[in-house]
């Protein structure tokens, strides 16, 4: 008997954008999406599906559910998960949820979380690219009133709990828990794994789970914001650059170190 | 009721420089507000830090005593603070984006039904409301934002470490200890720290550097830290490296620099390959200064430079480290 696992995962824009494509609507405070590059998973999600595999891969897992709330979901970015070897896709899908707050997005991937109903290890990554808030998973544990582990590096199942070492920047704790659990992870774990042929044809055969908020009771009232966004902007840099040149390379990396010792910098 | 109420965090050498940078930004919200600013310190070494913490800014110290808070377990720590704020009942809790702050933040705001910002780096009073600002960066560090609280509920705000200078510590200031004794349930404690291991690294922490040397993916392989290594020994300082360097297995990630992983403020810092990604400028954009060497003109890290050479590191670096060794040497 292996356990069952949800991934929670967020469609983001790449953050790979070039700066110069980077642009923000001040009328709207929305980011502006850039021409032509289509949206992604969520890396650290992607990590975070990664951790799940890799226990399958050992034997400890029955079902990978991935999960999701947003709107405007490019179905070919959401499947990636299962093309990467999950085995079911529930999105929540809806107008009224597209623009949430982490407090109303942590409420509705709880009540998600308790529409799919068995589970015994809730991933997240650690922080979405968008917003870095880095605390819709810890939500998702204190409104389920679980246990919580972030930043996990590596993971290991076994008895009905679940050993993770949590990552810090100069080296790891180790932290124990029983399941059920949610679990945040972090890119130290590992490049996620590439979906290969044979994963995307089982993922086109697949049809996600389309749930709306009244499926799972979500009002107006549950989704209200704790957080109010009055402001977005790219701040400005007045910063100037003196490029040095020199005769060749060579001679402008000796001129380099030249102006830095005049600046007292060596 | 009301008031701010200040996360302390307490390490072996005592209050940690977090908590004297949190206690500075809440006197300046006490400036605009008037509310007092109180801190929560945790365990047995409370009482040794509190006049410290008054010194810097608090008049009040919650010192909360309980077995279960002498080791960190974050479940106890997060039902210590709940404990304070059920008797403080704070109008702004302030608490640091460190390892622990940064659970602790979004934790206790949903336990208490209330929003909460993190990664802040700056907090204000706005003068009409008497409601918190908080500003944080968003999109990798590629745009700011600035977020109110609405409603009338507690304001949780996760302060990035060295975003607000501490003050001067003034030990002719007086303040209140209150003792708290939650009497706190050992089952609450459900995730066990069990043990940390720390990976030892040689020379100049990376943290505390002066100098620093980072390496980005345009300097090709593993194999050119070496030269990496080299001028940072030369010029006394440390190396450090973007995320995709690290994730890509050329450096170990304790290496990392950018808004997941450390924080550098280096009087010089000299990136090679780096194109200076938001990410990764999240983490070291409080360097003194910052060179940059790109094959790309129109990489970023040149827009955050004070000094910059175009070109090839294979050919650039060379001479720069024999030069910088002769200047050192001479």
């Amino acid at each position: 008997m292996g356990i069952k696992i949800i991934v929670c995962v967020k469609q983001v824009m790449d953050p790979e954008t070039p700066a110069s494509a980077f642009k923000v609507d001040p009328d709207s405070n929305k980011v502006t999406p850039a021409q032509g590059i289509p949206p992604v998973v969520n890396g650290f999600d992607e990590n975070a599906v990664e951790a799940a595999l890799r226990l399958k891969d050992n034997g400890d897992v029955d079902k990978i559910t991935v999960i999701s709330v947003g709107n405007n979901f490019v179905m070919d970015v959401m499947k990636k998960p299962l093309s990467m070897g999950a085995d079911e896709l529930i999105l929540v899908q809806d107008d009224s949820v597209s623009d949430l707050d982490a407090f109303a997005t942590a409420t509705a991937l709880a009540k998600t979380i308790e529409h799919v109903g068995e589970y015994d290890l809730i991933l997240c990554g650690r922080q979405a690219s968008d917003w870095d808030q880095a605390h819709v998973a810890m939500g998702v544990a204190e409104l389920l009133n679980l246990p919580c582990i972030s930043l996990a590096q590596k993971l290991d199942v076994a008895g009905g709990g679940i050993t993770v070492q949590r990552s810090l920047t100069d080296g790891y704790e180790v932290v124990e828990t029983k399941l059920p659990a949610v679990v945040t992870v972090t890119n130290e774990l590992g490049e996620p794994r590439y979906p290969n042929l044979r994963g995307i044809m089982q993922a086109s055969r697949k049809t996600p789970t389309i749930l709306s908020p009244a499926d799972l009771s979500l009002d107006a009232d549950a989704l209200a914001p704790k957080l109010a966004l009055t402001e977005l902007f790219i701040p400005v840099s007045d910063q100037k650059v003196e490029i040095i040149e020199g005769e060749d390379e060579a001679d402008a990396g000796r001129k380099l170190a030249l102006r830095l010792r005049e600046e007292k910098l060596i | 009721m009301g008031g701010i109420l200040v996360f302390g965090e307490l390490g072996p050498d005592g209050l940690q420089s977090i908590t004297a940078e949190l206690l500075a930004a809440a006197r300046s919200l006490n400036e605009s507000s008037g509310d007092e600013v109180a801190v929560a310190l945790l365990g047995s070494g409370a009482d040794a830090v509190s006049q410290e913490a008054i010194s810097l800014g608090a008049d009040k110290v919650y010192s909360v005593q309980d077995p279960l808070l002498e080791d960190v377990q974050i479940e106890a720590q997060l039902a210590g603070i709940e404990a304070v704020c059920a008797q403080a009942q704070p109008s702004v809790v302030l608490v640091g984006r460190t390892h622990l702050g940064r659970d602790i933040g979004p934790r206790l705001a949903f336990r208490l039904g209330v929003g909460v910002a993190q990664d802040c780096l700056e907090v204000a009073v706005d003068s009409g409301t008497g409601r918190l600002i908080a500003t944080r960066p968003v999109y990798g560090g590629n745009a700011l934002a600035r977020f109110t609280f609405p409603g009338d509920g507690a304001q949780i705000v996760v302060l990035r470490p060295k975003a607000v200078e501490p003050l001067v510590a003034d030990s002719s200031r007086t303040g209140e200890v209150v003792a708290v004794q939650p009497a706190l349930d050992p089952s609450i404690v459900r995730a066990r720290l069990v043990e940390t291991v720390r990976q030892e690294s040689e020379g100049v922490r990376l943290e505390d550097a002066p100098v620093v040397i980072g390496g980005g993916r345009g300097i090709g392989g593993a194999e050119a830290f070496e030269m990496l290594e080299e001028l940072a020994r030369v010029m006394g300082g440390a190396v450090g490296a973007t995320r995709a360097v690290c994730d890509a297995g050329w450096i170990d990630h304790s290496y990392q620099v950018g808004l997941t992983g450390k924080t550098i403020t280096p009087d010089i810092y000299i990136t090679v390959g780096i194109s200076g990604a938001s990410q990764h400028m999240a983490g070291c954009s409080a360097s003194k200064n910052i060179v940059a060497i790109n094959r790309d003109a129109d990489a970023n890290i040149f827009k955050a430079a004070t000094y910059g050479v175009v070109g090839d590191w294979k050919n650039v670096l060379p001479s720069f480290l024999e030069t910088v060794r002769e200047l050192i040497n001479s």
